[in-house]
């Protein structure tokens, strides 16, 4: 097994909320330990609420982990990220409009990437990188695109421009945050594919943080189920895909848009619920309000994930039983 | 990349001058006043203080304001004048901008204990009521020259803008492209001054507008309550002067009216150029006009 | 054949720009049965809510209505003063907005608003108001406790039925969506499309709905029309389209997706951008990106040609007879 290019170990992440006297806990991730290998794509999928954004920006370094261990590259990371992680393990932002800067060129945060992770160029030598950087992500011609102002691209160029920026620093593995959430159906087609081909010809490893599972299935080799702070079920691709085993794995899968699947009806409840803000948990299953397996046991006490097999793993009671 | 920024801003700013007709006005009498005040001479037929004229006389074409009780000028005067009440307001304005961008900025940046210690701060001195603070420094500094005056007025109005300045940073702190610098690891220092302050420029410009504004204003009250140097040429010291010699009353009013009108026009240009400026910060404040094209015949 | 509760014919939108008018809306004309759920499927910019806006009459500059005429039950609302159009509002037509956040009073509670609706449309008293507004929150299964709710206090999902709810409270005939459902989880998505198709089931009203992801309303619209560069390019039953789209675009749009089922292939998407609506390209909109583009197609701006009941504007499927 080659050495995994990052290793969380029971990352979690609170924030206080609420008032002064009314103060809680909210555990926006919770005790989540994966593994991304070199040159893989791994799915980190789930609901609004589910920690997969927050899972993002610790490990980009935009906040530090209440607890847990992040180990990239082989070295176990501290509170403070250093200059050479941030550019070896650059974050993609979801919102195309919301993550350029709008008064300056489209050029500038790239070519600032460039000084600040490539010192071994220089000035002509950043200039021309900057250049083949946008090509690669399919933006011609680059020279012209680099001096445009951002409201002159649409969104999924510039979407693509955060994957340029992103492999300015010569990254392992880059975070992308949603990248494709905020585009219109028809252009995610040619990002994602963006994602693929830095897979197999860069050998880049992505953490793709998604809530669409066709998407997911598309670019990713290892698909990670979130739901309410944390990971309930992972496996290869297909093999999510293919045999879901936990409950809400399961509902994302009936739910899921898909023309091309006749309407699924097992699902007929009228109000199919929605995630919960996790303040002050208690022990038990966060699913199981939700949940058609529910037992007395999932309300108690909170399921451990358990291996099925050497890639699956699966965090549910029921499951376990049967 | 900052000069091609500075370069847009100022081909923005003449094409958005041309379109709006409050910021042409505005831009135009303060044009007019900043050349008076670079070349007071041009304009200056006398000696504004030589006091050589039969004193109280009204309009003719020598004196086209006539002259004071003491014999100057006042045309003359008036023109002199002005090159301290423009320079009050810009200097002022420029000074408390930079201090109110620096709090403000920083506060909302920062977060935590630093922003709350710098709000204390600009709340308190806010609260604060200035005429009465300002008459007070001024008293007690004595030397009532123009570093003084503009020290004052700088220490009591730079609040306003450094709440106004936080609160709009507050909004842009957490946009993605300011998570995205510092994701790829530039410094704080860079990120306020590279990222974070150039989309807020309309704003600061409206507040560089709003200080002069109230520069303007508040010296003219203290010169003319007599707290500033007397013996210098300026709108409100006039204003002082006249009310002493009991201008009205004694047949002579443009003495007192002129100065007073020409506060007035500084200030109204700078109040013009400031709505137009608020309208490029904040579109919803710009006029609806409904443009009605004739319909395409059917 | 009963007639239909919208005839939209010919319909033009313009906006002013810099650079001199841009032609949003193109000649756009379909019909809209009582009851029949139609939805309009284009990319970003290609005029589809636009299309909404101008039928509910709701445009202010720099967008303007310049051509065309809106029928409503045989009325035409391009005619009506303004006076005239705000009594039918709401109760004919009532618009469903993308995002709830941004639609609802964030200072007011659910009850307020749907009583701000109420006074605002009617003239009932204020019991009759909470009787109504108890009422539509139950037929999208919003517990009445919420009335008291601000929009802050309610999910997502829920914010987004209470809009519903307001839509609902003086049974229209007809219900505008403009992308109700974007702002939404999978899951809440799936919820309020079955709450929107159970309802109209049982109310009997229209739905005319716009979004960019055709994935959501393929299996509740009856029709579908996809919508380029301001005209509409395909129209047809939603089936008939999503199984055999006939149009390059369509087919371009329908290979755009990635599937959770069947096998994996490479997806490649529609190459190109939208044209310029200041400067449109003279024949076929669609040829600069079209692959089976022929001279034709170039210098001849196709029609929108409906056979056995499929509309198609493509001079490969309804090839042009030469005048």
């Amino acid at each position: 097994m080659t050495d995994a290019v990052l290793k969380v170990d029971k990352l979690s992440r609170f924030f206080r909320v609420g008032g002064f006297r009314s103060a809680g806990t909210l555990h926006a991730t919770d005790e989540v330990s994966f593994e991304v290998a070199p040159g893989e794509i791994v799915a980190l999928v789930g609901e609004s609420g589910s920690g997969k954004s927050t899972i993002a920006r610790v490990l980009a370094g935009l906040y530090p982990p209440t607890s847990g261990t992040i180990t990239f590259e082989g070295e176990v990371q501290g509170k403070r990220t250093s200059r050479k992680v941030r550019g070896r393990m650059p974050m993609v932002f979801q919102d195309p409009f919301g993550s350029i800067n709008p008064v300056l060129r489209v050029g500038h945060s790239l070519h600032r990437s460039l000084k600040l992770h490539r010192p071994e160029l220089d000035q002509a030598g950043r200039d021309a990188e900057a250049v083949a950087l946008v090509e690669r992500v399919g933006l011609l011609p680059g020279a012209e695109v680099l001096r445009r102002y951002p409201h002159e691209l649409s969104g999924g160029q510039r979407q693509r421009l955060g994957f340029a920026q992103a492999l300015a620093s010569r990254p392992s593995l880059i975070l992308a945050d949603e990248p494709v959430s905020m585009l219109d159906v028809s252009i995610r087609i040619g990002l994602l594919n963006v994602m693929k081909g830095l897979r197999d010809q860069e050998h880049v490893s992505l953490l793709y943080i998604t809530h669409d599972l066709a998407s997911a299935r598309y670019v990713a080799d290892r698909m990670i189920v979130l739901y309410a702070g944390r990971i309930v079920e992972e496996g290869t691709t297909e093999e999510v895909i293919a045999h879901p085993e936990h409950p809400y794995t399961r509902l994302l899968m009936a739910t899921a848009p898909d023309p091309r699947l006749p309407l699924s009806h097992d699902t007929d409840v009228e109000d199919l619920g929605e995630p919960p803000k996790v303040i002050n948990p208690g022990p038990g299953c966060r699913f199981a309000p939700r949940c058609p397996l529910a037992m007395d046991q999932c309300r108690i006490s909170t399921p451990a994930l358990v291996s099925l097999s050497a890639t699956k793993r699966v965090a549910c009671f029921a499951v376990e039983q049967s | 990349m900052k000069r091609p920024h500075l370069l847009r801003l100022l081909a923005a700013a003449g094409r958005f001058l041309r379109r709006d007709k409050k910021a042409m006005a505005g831009s135009i009498i303060l044009f007019v006043l900043l050349v008076i005040t670079a070349f007071p001479s041009w304009f200056t037929p006398d000696d504004p203080a030589a006091e050589i004229y039969s004193p109280g006389m009204a309009l003719s074409w020598a004196h086209p304001l006539g002259t004071t009780s003491f014999g100057q000028d006042v045309f003359s005067q008036l023109m002199a004048g002005t090159r301290q009440s423009v320079m009050i307001a810009l200097v002022v304005g420029f000074l408390c901008t930079i201090l109110s961008v620096a709090v403000g900025v920083t506060a909302a940046y920062s977060g935590g204990l630093v922003d709350d210690a710098l709000s204390l701060v600009t709340d308190v001195i806010l609260v604060i009521p200035t005429f009465p603070l300002i008459i007070v420094i001024a008293a007690y500094t004595k030397s009532a020259s123009f570093w003084t005056i503009v020290f004052v007025l700088v220490v009591t109005g730079w609040s306003y803008g450094a709440r106004q300045l936080r609160v709009q940073a507050l909004s842009l702190r957490n946009r993605d492209y300011l998570l995205a610098a510092r994701a790829r690891g530039e410094a704080s220092w860079y990120i306020i001054s590279v990222e974070l302050i150039p989309p807020m420029t309309s704003l600061i410009v409206a507040n560089f507008l709003g200080a002069a504004l109230y520069a303007v204003l508040a010296a003219a009250g203290l010169q003319f309550v007599g707290l500033g140097n007397v013996n210098t040429e300026s709108w409100g010291t006039m204003l002082y002067w006249a009310q002493n010699n009991e201008a009205l009353q004694a047949g002579l009013p443009l003495w007192a009216l002129a100065p007073g009108i020409m506060i007035a026009v500084l200030g109204s240009a700078l109040a013009l150029l400031n709505y137009a400026f608020d309208e490029v910060s904040n579109p919803a404040l710009r006029p609806v006009t409904t443009k009605r094209r004739k319909k395409a015949a059917a | 054949m009963t007639t239909p509760i919208l005839e939209v014919r010919d319909l033009k939108v313009e906006y002013s720009t810099a650079a001199g008018p841009a032609e949003a809306v193109s000649g756009v004309s379909f019909d809209l049965a009582p009851g029949e759920f139609l939805a309009i499927v284009g990319e970003s910019g290609c005029g589809k809510s636009t299309l909404l806006f101008s039928i509910a009459q709701l445009l202010t500059y720099p967008a303007e209505t310049v051509g065309g005429s809106v029928k409503f039950d045989g009325v035409d609302l391009t005619t009506l003063s303004a006076e005239e159009l705000r009594q039918r509002r709401w109760r004919d037509i009532s618009v469903v907005m993308q995002s709830a956040m941004n639609a609802l009073n964030p200072t007011l509670s659910i009850a307020a608003q749907l009583a701000d609706a109420c006074r605002a449309h009617t003239d009932w008293d204020d019991d009759k108001i909470a009787h109504r507004s108890a009422e539509v929150l139950n037929m999208v299964s919003i517990d009445v406790t919420h009335l008291k709710s601000f929009p802050f206090q309610l999910s997502g999902g829920m914010r987004q039925r209470a809009m519903i709810a307001m839509a609902l409270l003086l049974e229209p005939k007809l219900i505008i969506m403009d992308e109700p459902t974007s702002a939404l989880d999978v899951v809440a998505q799936r919820s309020l499309m079955r709450q929107v198709e159970n309802l109209r089931r049982e109310l009997g009203f229209a739905v005319l709905f716009v979004t960019h992801d055709m994935s959501v309303v393929s299996h509740f619209s009856d029709r579908l029309a996809v919508m380029y560069a301001g005209e509409i390019v395909e129209l047809g039953s939603t089936r008939e389209v999503f199984d055999r789209p006939r149009h390059p675009y369509s087919s371009g749009l329908m290979d755009a997706f990635p599937s959770i089922v069947g096998e994996m292939k490479e997806l490649t998407g529609i190459a190109g951008n939208p044209p310029s609506l200041v400067n449109p390209p003279s024949g076929c909109l669609f040829a600069p990106r079209c692959q089976f583009a022929t001279d034709e197609c170039r210098q001849f701006r196709p029609e929108l040609i409906t056979v056995d009941g499929l509309a198609v504007r493509c001079h490969l499927v309804n090839p042009r007879v030469a005048k």
